[in-house]
């Protein structure tokens, strides 16, 4: 009897991510914030197979104790924990909020917010690479939410940040990749330098791109809290996410402006014999 | 004393952080606190005295993205 042919599934071979000597294998970062209940969130993690969750410090009441009860839930996932400064106008509420943040969660880990703008949620590029800087210099290990400009990149590189995390599209919009050239530009510049998709991503699509694109992970969060189904939507994001890494790992062919037949002429019925 | 925690006014007898803490229910929690928008770390809680209008915060963890 013939041996069964080995099944070589490449969508696990990928290699793993490294972020601050870190290392996952899932390259798919989920936000906890916005989904229905603590159970479809915590099915919705376990789903996406995600390795890093982000979490936020927002007023806490003594009464309450919500914040407690939050971090139960959390701890109990076994996921790295990514805390952010959401909601930071200024350089100094983003500082001391990754101060807080520390002290609570027991990690140098900061998702640096400095946001322009409560319209956009755009980053304020020239606060975060103080923040960044300054966060740097204070042992924090910084993820910086920015946009797609490779001069800001390159500040954040020069003020100490190992991870850089640009902007798809605005926060919630769901638009996916908002400036493909420049994306493309950036990863280019970048080549060895782990970038993570952070915002607007949408569709398992979206993510996908950005991960043939080259880019090393996606984080987020509205996708999949505000699916109809959680769960499946993260399981969708897992798949796509992985798909778009073997892509881009197994090299995608070159685009072409014209035609290039896949099924060989030589030897076509009817033609003549000087075109075959 | 007069103070502003969490964005409210309140008016308490207390001398320092740890104090408040501790008296508004917080003993045991897990949280993290500023006064002034400036970090002030646990072990420093009780050392840190307040005075009349401290903007204190109180913060814990709560879900984000």
């Amino acid at each position: 009897m013939l041996d069964k042919p080995k099944i070589h599934n490449p969508a696990q071979s990928s290699a793993p991510l490294t972020l601050y000597g870190t290392e996952v294998r899932s390259r798919l970062l989920l936000g906890t914030a916005r989904y229905p209940s603590p159970d479809i969130l915590r099915q919705a993690i376990a789903a996406s197979g995600a390795q890093i969750v982000t979490v936020s410090l927002r007023r806490e009441s003594a009464r309450a104790r919500s914040g407690q009860k939050f971090w139960d839930m959390i701890k109990g996932l076994g996921c790295h924990i990514l805390p952010n400064t959401a909601g930071c106008f200024t350089v100094k509420e983003a500082i001391t909020t990754a101060e807080m943040a520390r002290e609570v969660f027991e990690t140098s880990w900061i998702k640096l917010e400095v946001i322009a703008n409560e319209d956009t949620l755009q980053p304020d590029l020239l606060g975060l690479v103080q923040a960044a800087r300054t966060l740097t210099e204070n042992g924090f290990d910084v993820f910086p939410y920015t946009t797609e400009d490779l001069s800001v990149a390159e500040k954040l590189a020069e003020a100490g940040c190992k991870v850089i995390m640009p902007w798809g599209s605005p926060i919630g919009s769901g638009k996916g990749l908002n400036n493909n050239f420049g994306l493309r530009t950036l990863r280019s510049y970048f080549p060895d330098f782990p970038l993570i998709i952070d915002a607007g991503i949408g569709a398992p699509s979206h993510a996908a791109e950005a991960m043939e694109m080259g880019y090393d992970a996606i984080l987020l969060n509205t996708a999949i809290a505000k699916a109809g189904d959680p769960a499946r939507m993260a399981a969708a994001f897992s798949e796509a996410t992985r798909a778009g890494r073997t892509a881009y790992e197994a090299g995608l062919m070159e685009q072409r402006d014209m035609a290039s037949p896949s099924t060989p002429l030589a030897g076509t019925a009817f033609s003549a014999l000087n075109d075959s | 004393m007069k103070i502003v925690l969490n964005g409210e006014p309140i008016e308490i007898n207390v001398t320092t952080l740890g104090e408040l803490c501790s008296i508004e229910g917080y003993g045991g929690a897990k949280i993290a606190t500023a006064v002034n928008g400036e970090f002030v770390a646990e072990r420093t809680r009780a050392a840190t005295r307040l005075s009349e209008a401290d903007r204190v915060e109180i913060v814990a963890p709560r879900q984000g993205g």
